[in-house]
């Protein structure tokens, strides 16, 4: 599983509202292909994305067959105080993709 | 008299895209697109039975998609997001897809804007609607008409 991308600003005033990218790569089998022999392809997609700060939720989503390959993802949060933000994945099949990012409040 | 290559081709830009990706994929034998019903009841089970409102919330799409397997979406609803009001969730769904569902963000009142954006396929030529649920239990939504000119559900 390769490392997501995540585009966190290093620092940023108390309050602030931050913007957050992040994309990672995943093939999000739709279920809707087959392959060369006409057999339909399990879908198979990272139906979860959650984003907590410190512990706390700040940004979630559910996801479905419609989001292209290579999910991307952007959202913002307010920040009070330097902490870690974690982002995590979930696949169909239930295996998780973890991501830590720090930020430095001031 | 028949008609020209030219005149041909014109007449399948006009009548769309999606006729031909709509044949091309039932020929194949693939699931069919979402019907009305799978949108309303899609509708009816996020919002309930909600006065359904527009304005606060913006859904922005490009206009025409040349790939339909990647076509950016952001959405943005007009709230402070503080602890007694902000947008709870957002979700988007697309009429002419195979399952009509596409994403459902859920926001708290630490993200602090309720913005997002991604990436989403598109089958055909159709309209994506966004609907947001505020913690007040109202209901906002938007619709945009994107034209594709790829399908983007394989084949």
């Amino acid at each position: 599983m390769s490392k997501p991308r995540i585009k966190v600003p290093k620092k940023a005033a108390a309050g602030d509202v931050i913007s957050i990218k992040t994309l990672v790569n995943h093939a999000m089998e739709s279920g809707q292909r087959k392959d060369k022999a006409g057999n339909v392809i399990p879908r198979k997609i990272l139906n979860k994305f959650a984003c907590e700060f410190n512990g706390n939720p700040v940004f979630s989503t559910d996801i479905d067959a419609a989001i292209s390959s290579n999910p991307f993802i952007q959202f913002s949060a307010r920040v009070a105080e330097s902490g870690t933000f974690k982002f995590t994945w979930t696949d169909d099949d239930g295996s998780v993709i973890e991501a830590e990012k720090p930020i430095e409040v001031s | 008299m028949n008609p020209t290559r030219r005149q041909f081709l014109k007449q399948q830009l006009l009548t769309g895209s999606a006729i031909i990706a709509a044949g091309g994929l039932s020929t194949l034998g693939l699931p069919a697109f979402a019907s009305a019903e799978d949108v309303a009841q899609a509708l009816a089970e996020f919002v309930g039975d909600a006065q359904t409102q527009t304005g606060l919330l913006t859904l922005k799409t490009p206009e025409i998609a040349e790939n339909g397997n990647t076509v950016p979406i952001s959405i943005s609803v007009e709230s402070d997001m503080t602890e007694d009001a902000y947008v709870e969730s957002v979700m988007v769904l697309a009429e002419g897809n195979p399952s009509p569902k596409v994403i459902t963000f859920h926001f708290t009142p630490a993200s602090g804007q309720a913005v997002a954006s991604t990436r989403m396929r598109l089958a055909k030529t159709q309209n994506v609607i966004a609907v947001a649920k505020m913690s007040d239990g109202s209901v906002y939504t938007d619709t945009k008409n994107v034209k594709v000119t790829i399908g983007g559900c394989g084949g």
